[in-house]
């Protein structure tokens, strides 16, 4: 309980800052548009294709523009020197990783919220009926997705080719965590019932409790000279 | 007191520092000066416990490296970035560090750092719409707002014009106290000595120099300064 007012407090300052910028989640949310839309006119209107394809255009959209978003999150510390303030404060260096997952989280969270009404139009899709276990599916993938991607944002952020080496680490490291969220998303809009989703959702929990814990002990050591 | 001890400190097998011992006492000002590449800012880093040393021991008063909350605590930095962020106001700055130090009491100590750093005024400005001297300014206030007992400051003149330094200076001044110590890395030894107390100069991640201001004068000081300087790039 004595970290959770550090933490919240620097999640706090990334949302406040992003709020007065709009840099982050306007860029995140114009790379999901052109993602979906470019699907969009791929697919026919009714055709059964529509079904199978969207749990990958979803994630597909969530990752990238994530990843647009995760990218941002140390440069800005940085960029600005303010990395090294943060590392200064009175506090573990565990909870600087945990403000910034949690920052993180709330950007591509916001995303998904734009991103998912957009998707029930152009697709035409119905999700009322399994909008509970879908909004579970899309909380645990973007928890683990954020998770890994916070501690490989801040490896990446202090080498030169800083953009191009996120995703070309956090895509394989991620893989566990797509593969889960692309197939009980994919279960759960088949037979809409969560049923044959589950052993996925298991899964995605187990998989973030491994990337929780691994990439917050690892923080430490990445932070430090 | 911060007592270090044969501190070395190695990237592969590029040694940076090596053998450091350095005793810094309560109400020293130093002055850290040395050639680009002597280890001035590596040794600052383990002080500030931002940086581990691969041997030797740093003590803190009572505590070590091993508890670096309570250390960090203790320390205020002040480098040539500033540690702020553009987007948040002046105040919102400092209530973002007051709330990571869980400072007692913040918004009287914010009060009382945006007035004498005078920028009171401005409190509900974003902070890049500041003057890199107001920027400095805002440094200063950042630094001393949990009251710290150990300044660590890192070229802090880079990047300020004249009437930048002066205000800085003066600034500088107000922070000398007997119950703290201040450690400044500078290239402006003019600037450095008109206010140090002792003096350090580093070279090839050694200290081979170390005594009171007092007992040369500035001249001797920028002779012997240029002479390592020339050593350490030969």
């Amino acid at each position: 309980m004595k970290s959770l007012f550090p933490i919240l407090t620097i999640a706090w300052k990334d949302a406040l800052s992003e709020f007065r910028s709009k840099e982050t989640i306007s860029s995140m949310v114009i790379f999901c548009l052109i993602v979906v839309i470019i699907f969009n006119f791929m697919l026919e209107p009714g055709s059964t294709l529509i079904k199978e394809m969207v749990p990958g255009i979803l994630w597909i959209a969530i990752t990238f523009a994530g990843i647009l978003g995760l990218n941002r999150s140390f440069i800005y510390e940085v960029d600005q020197g303010c990395l090294l303030g943060l590392l200064l404060c009175p506090v573990d260096h565990i909870v600087i990783y945990f403000g910034k997952m949690l920052g993180n989280l709330l950007f591509i969270l916001i995303m998904e919220v734009i991103l998912l009404p957009l998707m029930v139009v152009l697709f035409n899709l119905s999700i009322l009926s399994i909008i509970a276990p879908l909004t579970l599916i899309l909380l645990l993938g973007t928890l683990g997705f954020s998770a890994v991607g916070t501690l490989l944002s801040a490896i990446s952020v202090n080498t030169r080719a800083r953009e191009i080496l996120l995703p070309i680490l956090l895509f394989p490291v991620s893989i566990p965590i797509l593969m889960a969220a692309v197939k009980s998303t994919n279960h759960l809009l088949q037979n809409g019932s969560i049923g044959e989703a589950m052993p996925w959702i298991k899964l995605l929990i187990g998989f973030d409790i491994i990337f929780l814990t691994v990439s917050s002990l690892l923080f430490e050591y990445v932070v430090e000279d | 007191m911060i007592h270090i001890k044969n501190i070395t400190k190695s990237f592969g097998s590029f040694f940076a520092l090596r053998g450091i011992d350095w005793e810094i006492h309560p109400g020293e000002f130093w002055i850290v000066v040395g050639p680009n590449g002597a280890g001035k800012t590596t040794l600052l880093k383990i002080i500030a416990t931002l940086s581990t040393p691969s041997d030797g021991s740093i003590s803190f008063g009572d505590s070590g490296l091993k508890d670096k909350i309570a250390t960090r605590r203790k320390i205020g930095f002040i480098g040539h970035q500033s540690f702020l962020y553009p987007n948040l106001t002046a105040e919102e700055n400092l209530k973002f560090y007051a709330r990571m130090y869980r400072l007692a009491n913040a918004d009287d100590r914010i009060h009382h750092q945006l007035a004498r750093v005078d920028l009171w005024d401005r409190k509900d400005d974003l902070v890049r719409n500041f003057s890199r001297g107001m920027q400095q300014r805002l440094t200063i206030a950042r630094a001393l707002l949990s009251g710290p007992e150990i300044v660590l400051l890192d070229e802090p003149f880079s990047g300020l014009d004249q009437q930048g330094i002066d205000l800085f200076n003066n600034l500088l001044k107000s922070l000398i106290s007997p119950h703290r110590i201040i450690i400044m890395i500078t290239h402006n030894l003019a600037l450095g000595w008109e206010l140090a107390t002792h003096y350090a100069m580093m070279s090839r991640g050694k200290i081979v120099e170390k005594q009171k201001c007092k007992a040369i004068s500035l001249e001797e000081f920028k002779n012997r300064y240029r002479e390592l300087t020339a050593e350490g790039e030969a």
